[in-house]
């Protein structure tokens, strides 16, 4: 019996208690691989494990296991993502069985951004289970050996399950008891929904520590650096469950014409040294969004380099 | 009840194109209590029709009728001597009426007069709001008597999601989120614990997800 659940380079740098980074690549919406490799291309080397986001704002992409797939190609450790709104549960089993058969050893579970956000606001959603069942789901598959109905798996998928979490979404004193949840539920790791709040993602993280929940499961603190004044009021205004305090976004406009780049990627490198001393966060997520290209130059200006061998 | 909204006029003009003898069929049940298909609907639609034909320049007769209920054939029943004076009836009750119609009367074109959209009730005047999903096995009890089933846009059990802001849900300022409601009840009332349960995945067996149902009680069915 290996002592690892499910063996990925990720769990292993976790388990070794390293400080972990992971990336994130969205696939391209079209078949364009040649895009899809030089996105991840990027993040080689830097990063633990990449998450491989499953049609993200409920818009279609290439399929988040086959972008996977071609990052194991690669030489890459994807982190296959997968939301409830598009699959019943057969084929979430069925996925599962899929991913891990090809080589793939992390999971993300979430419920999926709804529909009416993305390109086909008309589609008929799925749900027929939410991200605590999915976790619940392939902890079963993996730990009990059996399918939801009980039924025996012949050889069963052992991934390194994760789950979301954001403590910026409402009511705020349920959030650190709905973490709970997900770790009673199966959860291995924990990646938050990108900080930018410090202070308030200081006090969650207490709770969590006093709940001791840090113990049971690896939280990764997400990070999305600002490219621009006009993505931080986007995010402040338009993205649910997002909290950009307004400081924040003065300190981005003060840096200047061309500026507010770097001083976004600032931020997060200042995010990434508090969060390396703060009790209780194993790792940083960072979601650099559309620039996955920047993201050696901020894991180096982060002092995250190079990533652990395990 | 069955909350239900009238269809547009011109859709129900462009339906009875072809026809110059119509009869408008309301019901007394859930659609008189929401005001699109009682007596009084019938009315205002058969008028309209009237005037509508008139001035496209043509000359057409609209019956009026409200039944007991479209949704009991004894009921349905009361329609069979008058129509066949008509090539066509409107009816306005939910989707049930124009089908239950259609079944007792193969000869005769139906064609529905409202849009039926959930069930739920008039939480102020004419304003209602959605309440069940029908899905065959209520669990309102475990969630403080709210049902995130019908009213979480992800039906979620395990919920709030990450979208939940404000007490609103994420695709609508204009939506309360459920959850949101919930926990509020459970934490006032004590009974966090309950929320903490993990709630599994649900049969929908008993839901529209387990084929078209029907339901006999042995003791009331000859």
């Amino acid at each position: 019996m290996s002592e690892f659940k499910s063996g990925s380079n990720l769990e292993k740098v976790l388990k070794a208690g390293d400080f972990a980074f992971t990336g994130e690549c969205g696939p391209p919406q079209g078949a364009n691989v040649a895009l899809l490799k030089e996105k991840a291309g990027h993040l080689k080397g830097c990063v633990d494990a990449v998450n491989i986001t499953d049609n993200q704002t409920a818009v279609v992409r290439m399929s988040s296991w086959a972008a996977s797939l071609i990052l194991l190609e690669q030489g890459l450790e994807p982190n296959f993502q997968m939301v409830c709104r598009d699959r019943n549960r057969l084929a979430i089993q069925s996925d599962i069985l899929g991913v891990y058969s090809n080589g793939i050893r992390n999971m993300l579970c979430l419920s999926g951004d709804h529909q009416k956000f993305g390109n086909h606001p008309e589609a008929k959603n799925v749900f027929d289970i939410d991200s605590m069942q999915l976790i619940h789901t392939a902890k079963t598959m993996r730990d009990e050996g059996t399918f939801l109905n009980g039924q025996e798996i012949d050889v069963p998928p052992k991934l390194f399950i994760g789950a979301a979490c954001n403590p910026f979404a409402e009511p705020f004193d349920f959030r650190v008891y709905r973490l709970a949840k997900k770790i009673a539920a199966g959860a291995d790791f924990i990646q938050t929904q990108c900080i930018y709040n410090m202070s308030k993602f200081r006090e969650f993280m207490k709770r969590a520590v006093d709940m001791g929940l840090h113990e049971k499961c690896y939280i990764l603190a997400g990070v999305t650096p600002m490219k621009s004044v006009g993505m931080a009021r986007y995010m402040a205004k338009q993205v649910p469950g997002m909290d950009v305090p307004d400081p924040l976004i003065k300190r981005l406009q003060g840096a200047g014409k061309g500026k507010v780049a770097a001083e976004g990627i600032r931020f997060a490198v200042e995010q990434i040294e508090e969060f390396k001393e703060m009790e209780g966060v194993a790792g940083v997520h960072l979601m650099a969004i559309e620039w996955e290209h920047r993201v050696p130059e901020i894991a180096e200006l982060a002092g995250v380099l190079p990533r652990p061998q395990v | 009840m069955i909350v239900a909204e009238p269809k547009p006029i011109k859709e129900v003009l462009e339906m009875i194109r072809d026809f110059t003898k119509v009869l408008v069929v309301g019901c007394k049940g859930c659609v008189t209590v929401c005001n699109v298909g009682g007596s009084k609907e019938v009315g205002v639609l058969a008028s309209t029709l009237r005037i509508a034909a008139k001035k496209n320049g043509r000359e057409i007769e609209v019956g009026e009728h409200t039944l007991e209920r479209q949704c009991d054939p004894e009921y349905i029943d009361e329609l069979r001597d008058i129509i066949n004076d008509y090539d066509a009836v409107i009816s306005i009750a939910c989707g049930v009426g124009p089908q239950f119609l259609s079944e007792r009367y193969p000869e005769t074109r139906v064609f529905p007069g409202v849009n039926t959209r959930f069930m739920g009730g008039a939480v102020e005047h004419g304003v209602w709001s959605e309440r069940c999903a029908g899905c065959g096995t209520c669990v309102v009890h475990y969630f403080g008597g709210l049902c995130p089933i019908a009213r979480c846009s992800k039906s979620l059990l395990n919920g709030p999601c990450g979208g939940s802001n404000n007490g609103k849900c994420e695709i609508s300022k204009d939506v309360d989120c459920i959850w949101d409601i919930i926990v509020r009840k459970m934490m006032e009332q004590g009974r966090l614990e309950e929320l903490l349960e993990f709630k599994p995945p649900k049969s929908w067996i008993t839901a529209r997800d387990g084929g078209p149902r029907m339901m006999t009680r042995e003791e009331l069915a000859k």
